[in-house]
């Protein structure tokens, strides 16, 4: 073979590389299926039905290393790119939705907006114990009157007081809320600057001013526990405050650009569970004497469901790799809002597209709670309204697009 | 369109690279100015103007994989879906008589031709002074292309007489050279399938007519007919009976390259929704201030850049296919959802860019009409939807 030819065999390889996941990230993957499909696939039945969450959970996901994947491995992290990050949520979230709801709340939505937006102090604080999964993290930013208008409706305030912040407020259906060590909270610390009087602060829950007002009961993601959160005159040092103040629309969008490319990961993670079973299904059910895999009607439902898994999976990955070195700050406006939006908002629609394909292909036994394709139905809808709705993510997308 | 928003590039970016963006850029630029007026009397007189192949050819975009000793550019996969796309957004109709004389034909005749065959017809085809096409569907054969095949070619002493018809075939009446697949040994059913390269002046070789497109009108598309069309035994491309490796394994670069027709159709019918729906004025205010507008071009962005995603790594991993490679695995159904999603892709896209454009929409002589009018066939060449799941599904259940 001549030189010249090896060179241009290079090229081409590098073309495929540029589509590929790096080495590191297909090692990282492969550890994270071993363990969640040993660790994590035989818990759903009795998370799903009892609400029950295992007290030692993140614990033990803390020795497995699923835990501050983003955070500095002087802290106790894998030191992993946020893209990485979303492969670990995909792979969890396809062997358990419910541990990768509450991983992602944990890990990217607190622990990475904290590293990302806390000053050295804070990091250190409260890192290495996110990490280990001594501590437990969630976000607090929906409120009852806050969901899609979440900044301007926003009714939670923090007053000042001497060195410390008075908060008064409620927030709503918030992951880990009744198992959290800190919440990280955003609220109003300036009224009358609308959006941008908004700061985030970082909340310990042993803080008498903090209360778990109740548990929610949800449809699907059973296990992973959801909560409304009241603070009544709940004081915290000025110190707690993630950022400067007021800056906490900067935080939040940013955040939440991130956020949606995480959720688009935990769509493809379950709909490729979804794809999974109903192959499994399709090729072990026999009707009319053949397995009704071999009928063009499953066969072209199967066909749809790889496409969409695919579709979003390549679509994500985009996202992701787009996010990866997003400088602190930046995101909530522009090319990355857009399409994050535009992932999450695809993602959202191919796992509902998957999962109620797949639990048609299971038939009548797919209508039964206790079945795995059955629970994966019931995690279906909250990803097309956690982290803006659809509909919200189509008024980013206009927005971006009219703009230009 | 699609800047590559981050600046570190040792790791993977799943995006183009700069410099396919810069090819890109080039490309889609001089198409506009030179192609996209024509728009109009192509759709009118459903005539190809004859100055498109000398121009592409003079420009460098014609042999687009073909390496330059052949006359061809020399670029790779993926840089040749790039300009597909940028020339499907300028002019449609030259996008698919584009891809039908370079895909289909020319890298088709590169991958699996003999170097004599290369040297006789590459240079001709990569410089514009020869037209090329590919004759593989038939009035009986559509989906099952193979099986039911009925053209023949008989073996007769150093030349091969072909008798059959094909349908349907782009660039058929203006060819001066067709990649035609014919059974050799019907007998052996699909395996008995052979390539050959007719030159459209053997007589025996016949336009019999002209057919009248919906959409894609400029592109000219006929039916042949093959009467004792006697071909020299050295035309024969690829093997003996090794016709059904050549046919597959080009249906497989066909369907990814396909995507970037859909795609810069699409991409074309959203640039001018976006610009519509900001100009035109309904209750005191353009209509892109209604959230129901905003939600169609929201949808229309978001599938797109869906379908662009999974294309692009599509054809990245079509790169460095090996002649005859193809045509099962992984790589048979990756290509075959590729192009099911983004022809599907394109229906919903051309359906609400005409919704956008209210009455105007549905009047024959706008741009969004012409765009709507191609989009139906893109679910249905290059194998139906349906024949695209088929392969997606006999993949999945390992058959």
């Amino acid at each position: 073979m001549t030189s010249q030819n090896e060179s241009a065999l290079a090229d081409l390889a590098a073309i495929r590389a540029n589509y590929s996941l790096t080495d590191e990230q297909r090692q990282i993957v492969d550890h994270v299926d071993r363990v969640s499909r040993e660790v994590l696939h035989p818990l759903q039945a009795r998370m799903d039905e009892e609400e029950w969450w295992p007290d030692d959970l993140f614990k033990q996901m803390g020795e497995l290393g699923l835990l501050g994947i983003t955070a500095p491995e002087e802290f106790g992290g894998s030191g992993q790119n946020e893209f990485t990050q979303a492969l670990v949520s995909e792979v969890i979230s396809k062997w358990n939705p419910a541990v990768g709801l509450s991983h992602g709340a944990h890990d990217n939505l607190c622990l990475n907006n904290l590293l990302r937006n806390g000053s050295e102090e804070q990091v250190k604080k409260y890192v290495p114990g996110l990490c280990a999964g001594d501590l437990v993290g969630a976000l607090g930013l929906t409120e009852p009157g806050a969901g899609s208008d979440a900044l301007g409706s926003m009714a939670t305030t923090a007053r000042r007081d001497g060195d410390d912040y008075i908060i008064n407020g409620s927030k709503i259906y918030i992951t880990n809320g009744p198992i959290a060590d800190v919440v990280l909270l955003y609220a109003k610390t300036d009224k009358s600057k609308g959006a941008k009087g908004i700061s985030a602060f970082i909340i310990e829950t042993d803080n008498p001013g903090f209360k778990v007002a109740q548990k929610l009961d949800k449809m699907g993601f059973r296990g992973s526990p959801t909560g409304e959160l009241l603070f009544e005159d709940c004081r915290v040092p000025a110190s707690a405050m993630l950022g400067a103040e007021n800056s906490g629309v900067s935080v939040v969008m940013s955040g939440l650009d991130l956020e949606r490319a995480m959720v688009a990961s935990v769509c493809v993670g379950m709909a490729d569970r979804a794809l999974e079973l109903g192959l499994e299904y399709a090729k072990i059910r026999e009707q009319f004497g053949k397995p009704i895999a071999s009928f063009q009607m499953m066969q072209s439902k199967l066909a749809e469901i790889y496409t969409e898994v695919e579709t979003a999976r390549a679509f994500s990955y985009r996202a992701l790799a787009a996010c990866v070195g997003l400088p602190k700050g930046a995101g909530g406006r522009g090319e990355i809002h857009k399409l994050t939006a535009a992932a999450c908002l695809y993602a959202g629609e191919a796992f509902n597209k998957a999962v109620t394909e797949a639990c048609h292909i299971h038939g009548g036994s797919g209508y039964m709670q206790d079945t795995e394709i059955n629970r994966l139905f019931r995690a279906n809808k909250l990803l097309e309204i956690g982290a803006g709705t659809s509909e919200v993510r189509k008024i980013i997308i206009a927005e971006e697009l009219l703009r230009a | 369109m699609n800047k590559q928003l981050r600046n570190d590039v040792s790791l993977p970016t799943h995006f183009m690279s700069d410099e396919q963006q810069a090819l890109a850029d080039q490309a889609g630029k001089f198409f506009m100015s030179e192609f996209h007026h024509m728009n109009a009397e192509m759709d009118d007189t459903d005539d190809l103007p004859p100055s498109v192949f000398p121009t592409l050819g003079k420009m460098g975009y014609l042999g687009l994989n073909v390496p330059p000793e052949f006359g061809g550019a020399g670029l790779d996969f993926t840089s040749a879906c790039i300009i597909t796309e940028e020339l499907s957004r300028s002019s449609a109709a030259i996008g698919l008589t584009h891809v039908a004389h370079d895909n289909l034909c020319v890298n088709n005749i590169y991958r699996n031709a003999n170097d004599d065959l290369r040297r006789k017809y590459l240079p001709g085809l990569c410089d514009g002074t020869l037209i090329g096409a590919l004759g593989l569907t038939e009035p009986g054969a559509g989906s099952d292309a193979l099986g039911s095949m009925r053209t023949t070619a008989k073996k007769d002493g150093d030349d091969y007489i072909l008798n059959g018809a094909k349908i349907y075939i782009t660039n058929g009446p203006i060819a001066d050279l067709v990649l035609v697949y014919a059974k050799t040994s019907p007998e052996m059913g699909a395996k008995g399938i052979s390539a050959f390269i007719v030159e459209t002046e053997t007589p025996g070789f016949k336009v019999a007519q002209k057919l009248n497109k919906m959409g894609f009108r400029g592109s000219p598309t006929g039916e042949l007919v093959f009467e004792d069309c006697r071909v020299p035994a050295k035309n024969m491309v690829g093997k003996l009976d090794g016709g059904v490796a050549v046919t597959m394994s080009g249906l497989d670069l066909e369907r990814a390259i396909v995507c970037f027709n859909a795609l810069g159709i699409a991409q074309r019918a959203l640039d001018i929704s976006i610009d519509y729906a900001k100009t035109r004025q309904q209750f005191g205010k353009p209509i892109a201030s209604f959230q129901m507008v905003q939600a169609m071009l929201a949808d229309m962005y978001t599938r797109i850049e869906a379908a662009r995603s999974l294309s692009l790594k599509t054809v990245a991993m079509c790169e460095g296919l090996e002649e005859g490679e193809g045509g099962r695995g992984e790589i048979h159904k990756l290509t075959a959802a590729a192009i099911f999603k983004a022809a599907e892709v394109t229906s919903f896209v051309l359906d609400k860019a005409v919704q956008i454009h209210g009455g105007s929409g549905y009047m024959r002589d706008t741009e969004v009409n012409r765009l709507y009018r191609t989009g139906r066939v893109l679910e249905v060449g290059a194998g139906t939807q349906e024949v695209r799941k088929l392969i997606i599904a006999g993949e999945l259940l390992g058959d």
